[in-house]
């Protein structure tokens, strides 16, 4: 389902920054002036009309985010995450949008379920069809099997198909159970030594395989959640060669951080799919340069704190990520050189909006405000106090303030 | 002058106390800690040639067994070398304890540790347990196996052994066959016997040699011919309690044992067979090869003695400096 904030009312002018919109081919040391919640003028030098004015100097200026991937928790598990806590924390990352995810207790896969919720919902298939034409008329986004993916190929084929009626893509979790069964973290030489079971990243890019196979059959586009192993992107891209129309997303902890992080057995570093060796890091970031990868996605999954404190093996599969996701990103891609600054805003903003089919929020006079003010130069600590959200597992890696 | 001085140092901030040192992995051991523990645990053998067997060194100091999984050797030999040792000593099974009530280890850590012990040794069917309880309390830990993981005090009875038997680790072949995959002995083993400098082979079944493991610095084979040129044949226990339903990682055990089954036709009477215990006599080692003389098998049981008191001594005398004769001065 879809939380999309409405741009504040406010009359504002943000002065000095250098605002970046790739979308619009904007880069520039420009002012900004709001009127109501609307852009109305985009100048070197606009008229404050006695508006509040921001002093940007030094700082970024951009399109607000889009997370295509955040599980709310809600309805079932408020202790973990609710709307509010959760909106609280995508707002405090920057991000404007946010698309939940459909595994809550119950499953969001009626209009019932979805009514009691606010305005629109994703649903979650298993090992049957859900009713997708009257939950995209009731607002659904898109349609996803996160958190159960869908063993059978014969199902898969029947929703791609069905797909075409209700107008809205499929996003596919992959993950060939059979393999990947208690598996515990990436299967290499760190879980062989650690003793875990592994989840084999072959567990993931067969099922891509496979997707990616029955969306070309079908002549449907589909889009793949966070992607982790090297052979899932080369598939893809792959894939986006013969035409086939895939989108995927990619989460910040993936493309930040390898199983080696798992030799502290810290519970938070748990998460499905798991974090992969360093070949599959760096296939994730080339995949993201070069577009392959449209969409960064936090995968926001909180737990309660006593849940992650226990041993690695019995905790919970899933990190938080909404209000550390841009920090980290330009912490370890961005400074390092190994992306560029306006490469990650769109991934982080226009890139999911387009693989969802929504508008994409720009920096232009008459579009809404959805904007978000990075601090390139602060440094801050990550500290679970300060979240917004219920998870406390927050990865440590971020240290940039957005 | 000098009484400045000695304001001047009154002044500084009091040292931070040096990290707590606790057992958890054989990856936290350097070669020398290895060669200290082992030289500890010879000190201690000839104290039990004694006819008082019980030594001062620990009086007053308290040792905890925590034990989430049965265990006959391990748990009995830490009681007896905290005993040895003069320590006081509390066993918690959890059966019957508040774990059946479904309190969490970091409950139950922090109960313990409230009575101030000075060593957990802590057994558990999960990896990372013994890292919440060093999280949880001030003891010093010592990780008595965490599932699939470590069990580092094996490793170290394991060396202690064929060091006594053969004069030395640095450059012996040593084989170790069987369900490697889950044999948390298997991993700890390897680890120690690679940083002695021996050479180390693992065989088994494909299935369960798992994927990447020569990162640790040994060789894979699946024949069981691999066994010819080794030193030591050291077989693991094959764990049926682990074998989950349906996984289908060998055929059958009836299968495994005529593949893979350490026999007396495979091994020759001047190699040393290990084994960690308990056996499945007939599965993974036939009963004429463990009760032959080349079988090594009480020995260790003996060596998990007083290795374990080495563990617990220099844990709690603050490690290497004069260890040696202080310990050789008490058995004196």
């Amino acid at each position: 389902m879809l939380f999309a904030r409405e741009a504040p009312k406010d009359d504002l002018v943000i002065r000095g920054a250098r605002v970046v919109d790739p979308g619009q081919g904007l880069d520039a040391m420009v002012d900004v002036r709001v009127d109501g919640g609307t852009i109305a003028q985009i100048a070197s030098d606009v008229d404050v009309n006695g508006h509040r004015v921001v002093d940007a100097l030094g700082l970024v200026l951009a399109p607000a985010f889009v997370d295509p991937h955040v599980h709310l928790r809600t309805p079932g598990r408020e202790d973990e995450e609710d709307i509010a806590s959760g909106t609280r924390a995508a707002a405090a990352g920057g991000f404007c949008a946010i698309l939940a995810m459909p595994n809550t207790d119950p499953v969001v896969d009626s209009t019932a379920v979805l009514g009691a919720l606010v305005e629109a919902a994703r649903a979650q298939a298993g090992s049957e069809l859900t009713e997708m034409a009257e939950l995209a008329d009731a607002g659904a986004a898109a349609f996803s099997d996160d958190g159960v993916p869908v063993a059978s190929a014969g199902l898969m084929r029947r929703a791609l198909q069905y797909s075409g009626v209700t107008g809205r893509r499929l996003a596919l979790h992959c993950e060939e159970p059979s393999l990947s069964r208690g598996g515990q973290m990436h299967e290499g030489p760190v879980s062989a030594e650690l003793g875990f079971a592994g989840y084999p990243s072959v567990a993931e890019s067969l099922m891509v395989e496979r997707d990616l196979s029955l969306a070309a059959y079908e002549g449907r586009p589909l889009h793949l959640l966070h992607l982790s192993a090297h052979e899932s992107v080369e598939a893809l891209a792959a894939a986006q060669a013969r035409g086939v129309e895939a989108t995927a997303e990619v989460t910040p902890h993936h493309l930040c951080l390898t199983d080696e992080a798992v030799r502290s057995l810290d519970p938070n570093l748990k998460m499905n799919p798991p974090l992969r060796a360093e070949a599959d890091r760096a296939a994730l970031v080339d995949g993201l340069r070069n577009g392959n990868i449209c969409a960064i996605a936090s995968d926001h999954a909180p737990h309660a704190r006593h849940e992650k404190e226990v041993p690695f093996e019995a905790a919970p599969f899933g990190v938080t990520g909404l209000e550390t996701a841009f920090s980290a990103l330009y912490t370890h891609l961005v400074e390092p050189g190994l992306l560029p600054l306006e490469t990650l805003l769109d991934r982080m903003s226009a890139g999911p909006a387009r693989a969802y089919g929504l508008g994409p929020p720009r920096i232009a006079v008459g579009a809404p405000a959805n904007l978000v003010l990075v601090d390139p130069n602060a440094s801050w600590r990550v500290k679970e106090e300060s979240f917004r959200t219920r998870g406390s597992s927050a990865r440590r890696s971020a240290r940039r303030s957005a | 002058m000098g009484e400045i001085k000695l304001m001047r140092e009154e002044l500084l901030p009091p040292a931070p106390p040096p990290p707590r040192r606790h057992l958890i992995s054989i990856g936290d051991l350097t070669r020398h800690d290895v060669e200290r523990l082992l030289s500890t645990a010879r000190a201690f053998e000839r104290s039990l040639d004694r006819e008082m067997k019980k030594l001062p060194t620990l009086r007053g100091r308290t040792v905890v067994n925590l034990f989430y999984e049965s265990s006959t050797r391990t748990s009995s030999s830490f009681e007896l070398a905290a005993k040895r040792l003069s320590a006081d000593t509390m066993s918690i099974k959890a059966a019957g304890s508040a774990v059946d009530k479904g309190e969490s280890l970091k409950d139950t850590a922090l109960t313990i540790g409230a009575y101030d012990p000075d060593v957990i040794v802590i057994r558990h069917p999960q990896i990372g347990a013994p890292h919440v309880v060093a999280a949880n309390t001030s003891a010093h830990v010592v990780n008595a196996g965490d599932g699939k993981h470590q069990h580092p005090t094996q490793a170290l009875l394991d060396l202690y052994t064929i060091e006594g038997e053969l004069d030395r680790i640095e450059g012996l072949h040593v084989a170790i066959v069987g369900d490697v995959l889950h044999s948390r002995v298997a991993r700890s083993t390897t680890q120690a016997l690679v940083l002695m400098g021996a050479r180390v082979t693992l065989v088994g079944p494909p299935a369960l040699l798992p994927r990447g493991i020569e990162a640790l610095g040994c060789e894979t084979s699946t024949d069981i011919g691999a066994i010819a040129a080794a030193d030591v044949v050291y077989v693991l226990r094959m764990q049926r309690e682990r074998m989950e339903e349906g996984a289908n990682y060998v055929p059958s055990l009836r299968e495994y044992s005529a593949r893979w089954g350490v026999t007396p036709e495979r091994v020759r009477p001047d190699q040393k067979v290990m084994h960690p215990g308990p056996m499945n006599r007939g599965v993974e080692i036939d009963g004429r090869v463990a009760d032959a003389a080349h079988s090594l098998i009480e020995t260790q049981v003996r060596a998990g003695l007083v290795t374990r008191m080495a563990v617990l001594y220099d844990l709690l005398t603050n490690g290497p400096v004069g260890v040696q004769t202080a310990v050789v001065e008490e058995v004196a």
